[in-house]
């Protein structure tokens, strides 16, 4: 599970400067975000771990440009969000991020295929049929295309969407616990996929988790507690995920405690 | 993006099927209404164009007798007819005898054509029409060619139940004792444009139509020309104009064309915008429908907009999205209606028959301009209702599609209330000046203001209607226990949508109950008008005031037990005002007149004989006249009188504006009939066998009636009641639409609350009490737009009540009405909760609360 070779590893795909994002006010006020400093490399496979409600979504939210952060700067691929109208914001999450969420992923009304090529289709752009050929393929799909997302096991379904993510070829691939809702056999095939198509296809794929399983797949992993990065793994075992959970757990806990 | 919409569309058939119904159902009055009227307009058109000829020698001058029955005494020889006829411009010249006055029994012995169109009898004789062809076609038979024989159109002989060769009995307006005659049937025509507009055709031998309606004088009443070749309508009726006798005049068929068009437009006007008002009720209930429709919709695609707005889909997009469901939904909707249009344009055309108005089938045709302004409509008001919802869910953040909570923010309505009081302060203020008389009609100021009311409640009725839900949901929980409550905050939990549906049925109502309450005042100030003005024992008329034959007053003299029979013969006249002619009513009246009714004079006196008159209050001011001054009035046939203004009396309905003796009618060539015979009862005569004698007179002319006070009364509150019904049956429409509004949003909530209604039953709702649930929320959004509609229905009717009180004297309120449309809105709320109620009952409970 090493990057390859010739591949632009140093570059950045995405970045996060001094993050801060505050739900509510006075007595509700909530720092989901507490300043968030982090490079997210390209060509790589990067997991964001921690306790729940340590602002891992919010974290994912605000690079993917579906929120805006209260201050701080979230960078992707060169472009700094802040500055950007909701027009740019749109064509930026259409043109250069994909998308994978826990749940309701994908228009019900919709095919497979369609479903698929729908980034696409809302750009008005032609569908590179070798790449969806290959995408399809490799999420091993082909006799699901016609049937519509209610037909499809839960597994399935996260494969579709993986499939949509990627099929617009962007720069950066955000998933939310795309595993989350699913059995640990489609949970295998969802993750060997995302790992595919960073080995095979160069994608840069960031994805929240909370399942060290899930994390195992990863080339990097960051550990959020309370809105702030406290550690990062490289190439991690199962094991030493769960060395690292465990601790930040019990910090959490003796935090509530004092 | 198209394909996404296009499959939004299939995937909710059923539920965009309801709201598109309202659409089809609105553009389905619409153009109903628009085909009726251009079929309406053309049928008159083809008779009046195919039944005029080049050129007509008629009476001169601009009053027309003919509308209001009136007979001139002015006739024409046939010595002057060969005079016309010799001219070289005419090819030929017909003499017509044009008798009024007569009217068709049918074999039952009841008058064929009922009451709105006339019988016109007139002698046959071949003649052209402007475009050269026979003004009268036959269809059956042959014509009319001795004395005792008659041709009759075929609608007529059909509804008469006569067949050719039958005896067909008419009442004619003769002096001698028995109006009855009796003729045989030869055969059937109608005009040459098709069919005669509900009118009834007698055609007769020309001798026996003079010996009937001139008294055996071998003359005519006018002459019909038609031009040589080569010769102009204008050409024509100079040279004819040059040789008539006195009296007469010759017109151009142009000219009696247009005349004629002219008059029956401003009646077709009047139809067409009275239907055109409903249709237009009907699309802005449907539009509130349309709108509440999408707005749920729109709610419950949260999650799908939010995703594809992460996916890269533009606020445009999304919105765009809606748009085009809306529009699809709209072409749809206004196809399917423009075909129940004309279905609904031939039931109208039916009921109008009833009414003795016949419209071909063949000219209820969708006209261009009527699909255009379907589509128009209906693509309009649906892209318009469905704009804000669209708009708003443009606005879902994109973050909402991973958010598990997923309320989207919805606006206080702080702000609403605000510009809600602002908006029925200005409504107010609008109706306000109206009252106190600003410029303009007072009803349009007040229209304006009800507009503005009815809107104003619409968009309060979330708050408005909070009152009355919170009642509902009290009693229904006393009533109905878990289930009742829980319908109770099932109709509060979402004010905006309550309302929005509550308000498609509030419109409705409104107008019913505004209606209502202008009705109940008219019918309650007619009745207080008779009992002061009903001064004689009995009143014989004719349903149309058209006049009948003298002699039957002379007969109702002779009856035992009779003090004194008045008679009042009333005729349209022109009068001068401001140096324009105004045509009005005039009447003539006889001394006996005065013994039974006191007017109330203002100034000089009621003693009138030879060519003096009185003049209503409101007549002396547009004349300007009063006692001493002299005003000339035109009668029908160009005769002008000046008459001696001796006398100013208060407006009052028991006379026309312009009254003067019965002398005076004879002198302008009027021919002697009655309108209306008022007669008293002698001392210690028997009230009840003086009545039936009077009736015995009357046998013959089975329409003229001798009634007392309370039938008079009777008669008019039927007319208003009649005119009520119409008006209540054409709303109706609105408030179907409106119930399918309730059933769209019943049928939206349920599935929305799928999981809801899961649990609900996984702990231990029966389905019974689930479909109670349901049926009680929809009777609370029922009961919350009636109410609603009711209040504001009642002050807009007062108040243009109000504005009326020179005509509608007594305010009275429908109660017993209103109390009855409380019951309708309950059942109506129980029958739009059937489908809904059925469906969610069938859900299963495990499948429910797996539903995500
Ligand atoms: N829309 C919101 N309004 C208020 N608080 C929020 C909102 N979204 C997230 N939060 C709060 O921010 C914190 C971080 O949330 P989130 O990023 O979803 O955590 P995670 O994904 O790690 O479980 C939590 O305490 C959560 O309650
Ligand atoms: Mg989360």
């Amino acid at each position: 599970m090493t990057q390859q070779p010739g591949d632009a590893t140093n570059a950045v795909a995405a970045s996060a400067r001094d993050l801060i994002k505050v739900y509510g006010k006075g007595e509700a006020e909530v720092r989901a975000l507490d300043g968030v400093t982090v490079d997210l490399m390209q060509g790589e496979f990067t997991a964001i771990m921690g306790p729940s409600g340590s602002g891992k979504s919010t974290l994912m939210h605000c690079l993917a440009a579906l929120d805006t952060p209260t201050s701080g700067e979230a960078v992707v691929d060169g472009t700094s969000l802040g500055k950007l109208k909701d027009k740019d914001l749109t064509t930026l999450r259409r043109e250069r991020v994909g998308f994978v969420f826990q749940s309701f992923n994908l228009v019900p009304t919709l095919s497979a295929e369609e479903n698929i090529l729908l980034p696409l289709s809302l750009a008005g752009r032609k569908p590179d049929r070798a790449w969806f050929d290959q995408v399809v393929d490799a999420v091993g799909l082909r006799p699901r295309l016609g049937h519509r997302p209610s037909e499809m096991s839960g597994g399935q379904q996260q494969r579709v969407a993986c499939a949509r993510a990627l099929v617009s070829q962007p720069r950066i691939v955000f998933a939310d616990e795309p595993t989350g809702n699913l059995d640990s056999t489609s949970s295998a095939e969802v993750l060997g996929f995302l790992r595919r198509s960073v080995d095979e296809f160069g994608q840069t794929v960031v994805m929240v988790t909370h399942d060290p399983v899930a994390a195992s797949y990863t080339d990097r992993v960051l550990f959020l507690a309370d809105g702030v990065i406290v550690d990062e793994l490289r190439s991690p075992d199962r094991d030493q995920i769960l060395a690292k959970m465990a601790s930040l757990q019990d910090a959490a806990v003796k935090k509530a405690a004092s | 993006m198209l394909l996404l919409t296009w499959r939004n569309l299939l995937a909710r058939k059923v539920r965009l099927l309801m709201s598109t119904l309202a659409i089809v159902l609105g553009i389905g009055f619409l153009a109903g209404v628009m085909t009726f009227s251009t079929g309406l307009n053309a049928t008159f058109q083809n008779i009046v164009s195919g039944s005029t000829p080049d050129g007509l020698v008629r009476p001169a001058g601009d009053v027309s007798g003919a509308n209001a029955g009136v007979a001139t005494t002015q006739l024409i020889t046939p010595a002057d007819i060969d005079k016309i006829g010799a001219l070289p411009e005419v090819a030929a010249a017909t003499g017509s005898v044009d008798g009024f006055g007569s009217f068709l029994l049918g074999k039952d012995d009841k008058l064929v054509g009922g009451q709105g169109a006339p019988t016109l009898a007139f002698n046959y004789a071949p003649g052209e029409n402007m475009a050269g062809d026979e003004v009268l076609e036959l269809s059956q038979g042959g014509w009319p060619e001795k004395p005792g024989e008659v041709t009759l159109d075929t609608s007529s002989a059909e509804r008469g139940g006569y067949d050719i060769g039958d005896t067909v009995t008419m009442i004619v307006p003769t002096e001698v004792q028995d109006p009855r005659r009796t003729f045989t049937l030869v055969g059937t025509a109608d005009f040459n444009g098709g069919g005669t507009a509900g009118a009834t055709l007698v055609l007769l031998d020309t001798s026996e139509a003079q010996e009937i309606f001139l008294g055996g004088e071998d003359a005519f009443t006018s002459v019909a020309l038609t031009a040589a070749d080569g010769v102009s309508q204008t050409q024509l009726a100079d040279a004819a104009d040059a040789v008539v006798p006195g009296g007469f005049t010759a017109v151009t068929g142009d000219k009696v064309v247009k005349e004629t068009q002219d008059q029956i437009g401003q009646f077709l006007d009047v139809i067409s915008i009275f239907l055109t008002t409903f249709a237009v009720i009907a699309i802005v209930v449907g539009a509130f429908i349309i709108f509440n429709t999408f707005s749920i919709l729109v709610s419950q695609r949260v999650r799908e907009s939010a995703l594809l707005r992460a996916l890269g889909a533009s606020k445009k997009q999304v919105t765009r999205s809606v748009l085009i469901e809306a529009f699809l939904m709209a072409v749809v909707g206004a196809t399917l209606g423009l075909l129940l249009g004309l279905g609904l344009s031939r039931l109208l055309a039916g009921l109008f028959r009833t009414f003795g108005l016949d419209i071909a089938g063949d000219v209820l045709t969708l006209t261009p301009f009527t699909i255009i302004a379907g589509y128009v409509v209906g693509i309009l008001v649906t892209m318009v209702a469905a704009f804000v919802p669209a708009r708003r869910a443009a606005k879902v953040p994109p973050v909402a599609a991973m958010r598990d909570d997923l309320v989207v923010q919805e606006k206080g309505m702080g702000r609403r209330l605000v510009l809600g009081s602002i908006a029925m302060a200005v409504g107010v203020a609008l109706a306000a000046a109206g009252l106190v008389g600003a410029p303009g009609t007072d009803a349009i100021w007040i229209g304006a203001g009800a507009v503005i009311w009815v809107i104003t409640t619409a968009v309060l009725a979330p708050v408005l209607g909070h009152p009355v839900l919170v009642a509902c949901r009290a009693v229904f929980g006393r009533l109905f226990g878990t289930a009742g409550l829980l319908a109770g905050e099932n109709a509060l939990r979402n004010p905006r949508r309550t309302g929005a549906t509550a308000s498609a049925l509030m419109i409705g109502l409104a107008v019913v109950s505004a209606v209502g309450v202008l009705a109940s005042s008219l019918s309650a100030t007619n009745d207080k008008v008779v009992d002061d003005q009903f001064k004689s024992d009995f009143l014989v008329q004719m349903p149309t005031f058209q006049g009948f034959p003298s002699g039957f007053g002379d007969r109702m003299q002779d009856v035992d037990g009779v003090d004194l029979v008045s008679r009042q013969q009333g005729t349209p006249v022109s009068v001068d005002v401001d140096g324009t002619p105004d045509q009005t009513f005039a009447i003539g009246v006889d001394p006996g007149f005065f013994e039974i009714y006191d007017l109330t004079m203002i100034d000089g006196t009621d003693q009138i004989s030879g060519h003096q008159t009185l003049l209503s209050e409101g007549r002396a001011d547009d004349l300007k006249a009063g006692p001493g001054d002299t005003i000339d009035v035109e009668f029908p046939g160009g005769k002008k009188i000046p008459l001696e203004v001796v006398g100013v009396f208060e407006d009052t309905p028991t006379t026309g504006g312009i009254t003067f003796p019965l002398s005076v009618l004879a002198d302008a060539g009027i021919k002697r009939s009655d309108s209306t015979l008022s007669i008293t009862l002698a001392d210690g005569a028997d009230r009840a066998t003086v009545k039936r004698d009077l009736e015995d007179v009357v046998k013959d002319l089975p329409i003229l009636s001798v009634q007392d006070k309370e039938e008079f009364k009777e008669l008019i509150s039927g007319q208003v009641n009649q005119l009520l019904y119409v008006i209540y049956g054409l709303l109706a429409l609105a408030v179907v639409i409106a119930v399918i509004g309730i059933v769209n949003t019943l049928g939206l909530s349920v599935l929305e609350r799928t999981r809801e209604i899961g649990l609900l039953r996984a702990v231990g709702l029966s389905r019974r009490k689930l479909r109670t649930m349901i049926t009680l929320e929809s009777v609370a959004i029922a009961l919350l737009g009636a109410v609603l509609g009711m209040v504001v229905g009642l002050v807009i009717g007062v108040v243009l009540r109000q504005s009326l009180k020179d005509d509608l004297t007594v305010l009275s309120l429908p109660v017993s009405n209103l109390l009855i449309f409380l019951v309708v809105a309950v059942i109506f709320g129980v029958l739009a909760a059937i489908v809904p109620a059925i469906r969610a009952s069938r859900m299963k409970v495990l499948a429910a609360i797996a539903t995500e």
